[in-house]
């Protein structure tokens, strides 16, 4: 089956942009090159299409029994107009997916699941439904752009009439952006402030050189996968499929946080119950290149020459100019300041734990 | 756009000989594909390289990418600027953004391509 495009193909092929295979998508790795894209963020702003993420529509009198059943966090909490990061736990109290859950009303929400995910999340939520909800999977028919980056808001500001200063962070309103009906959030993967607006893939590109319009004067450049890979491992935001998937424990990855064992009854409660009381035997830590070697996803990770793992995330930091990345180690070695080893083409090149996340942005 | 006096191997390395030195980068191509080169890795003076073996890395952002010596021969020189400034490999990658100079043991003919080639080759990839 050929990759699919995003609504934008074209206008990504004409802006120059590298464009790559990516979770069953040809998507842009970059426009400008990723540490000029890196910089737009985290200084003014960046643009980036991310429509191959996937949203589905829960409604209905049961809606919330639903969500509540298949995700770990508690979204009763949620109000009107309010996201929530969340994750869809398996029976054994690892990860399906990672999402996003935003409630529009009691009886109406939207799930935004990994790309690469959507198939196999459908199916799976739908299997779990017995309740009176109905689930949609809206994926093709909804354009995800996020404008990210300290100047967003001031992007922004010029093309919608909603009060973009009264939004905080996790939260969302509908409203029109360049006359387009778009549910706005302020939300991201950056680490930055900023918005993903959700909108119909009709007005795709409309939307984007809108944006792009308006962002020029203030530095605001087209943006693609490759600086948000760099950007989420900064601020240590978790990539479905490298740092969290079926075989890893939510509490080994750092998530207990959104893992609410007293909201009643759902799908691997049981499994994380016994994970708290248990105990973990690895957790997922950062760590920091020693030397000038560049730690990549997949390599081997050892401790005085014994194996504990491998990367699961690895990257130059463009932010910090360091060597940064994620592995999993046994707890009782993931203490700040354990040294580890990281192979390189083979060579055991130093490294040691950090605090995480490597990067946070001022004033949050 | 590739300069017509080197050669060029099917891997987007290209190699300057002049009496018996080879000097050794990578092509605009390459680069272009890599994007933003964060780390250069080099054989040491001295070290005997072999033809079609690797000599070294160029890492961008996002890969790693193995580089093959066109020639066989012995280490002379590497180019230790790129150790403070490896994005000198894009920005001049003909020129300031060489990787190695060697001894060759004998020109190198096999398998190398013109300036011409090059280009007809690389547009068919």
């Amino acid at each position: 089956m050929p990759d699919k495009r995003t609504a934008l193909f074209l206008v990504h092929q004409k802006l120059g942009a590298k464009l790559i295979p990516f979770g069953g998508w040809t998507m842009p790795v970059e426009y400008s090159g990723i540490a000029k894209e890196h910089t737009a963020v985290r200084t003014a702003a960046g643009l980036f299409d991310v429509s191959h993420m996937g949203e589905f529509e829960v409604t209905g009198p049961q809606a919330l029994d639903l969500v509540q059943y298949i995700t770990s966090n508690n979204a009763a909490r949620l109000s009107d107009g309010q996201a929530q990061y969340s994750v869809l736990p398996t029976r054994e109290g690892t990860a399906m997916d990672d999402l996003l859950v935003y409630r529009y009303s009691t009886e109406r929400f939207m799930l935004v699941v990994n790309a690469a995910n959507i198939e196999k999340d459908f199916e799976w939520i739908h299997g779990q439904n017995r309740f009176e909800a109905q689930i949609a999977n809206v994926s093709d028919d909804t354009s995800l752009l996020a404008v990210q980056g300290p100047r967003a808001a001031d992007i922004l500001k010029p093309l919608t009439s909603v009060s973009l200063d009264k939004l905080p962070p996790y939260h969302f309103t509908y409203g029109p952006v360049l006359g387009v009906d778009a549910t706005i959030s302020r939300t991201g993967y950056t680490g930055e402030d900023g918005f993903e607006l959700y909108f119909p893939a009709v007005r795709s590109e409309m939307v984007w050189n809108g944006i792009l319009a308006s962002g020029q004067s203030y530095g605001l450049l087209p943006a693609g996968l490759g600086a948000r890979n760099t950007l989420r491992l900064e601020s240590k935001l978790l990539l479905y499929g490298n740092d969290l998937g079926e075989t890893t424990p939510l509490l080994e990855a750092g998530l207990g946080w959104v893992v609410k064992l007293d909201k009643g009854d759902f799908i691997g409660r049981e499994a994380l119950a016994k994970q708290k009381s248990d105990g973990i035997r690895n957790k997922l830590v950062g760590f920091e290149m020693l030397g000038r070697d560049i730690a990549r996803d997949h390599y081997p990770v050892h401790i005085n020459g014994k194996e504990t793992g491998h990367v699961t995330s690895g990257s130059p930091s463009i932010t910090l100019k360091k060597n940064i990345g994620l592995t999993y180690l046994p707890a009782e070695r993931s203490e700040i300041g354990t040294k580890l080893e990281v192979l390189v083409r083979g060579r055991a090149c130093e490294a040691e734990v950090v605090p995480t996340p490597f990067y946070k942005r001022k004033n949050s | 756009m590739n300069p017509e006096d080197l050669l060029y191997t099917k891997q987007h390395e290209w190699i300057r000989i002049s009496g018996d030195t080879g000097t050794v980068g990578i092509t605009d191509y390459a680069q272009k594909e890599l994007g933003d080169v964060v780390f250069v890795e080099l054989p040491k003076v001295g070290n005997k390289l072999t033809a079609g073996k690797s000599l070294g890395t160029v890492e961008s952002v996002k890969a790693v990418s193995e580089i093959f010596c066109p020639a066989s021969g012995e280490v002379t020189e590497v180019n230790t600027s790129l150790e403070g400034a490896p994005e000198t490999v894009n920005a001049d990658p003909y020129g300031k953004g060489w990787l190695v100079r060697l001894r060759i043991e004998k020109t190198p003919t096999e398998g190398l391509l013109s300036a011409k080639q090059y280009e007809e080759y690389v547009a068919q990839a």
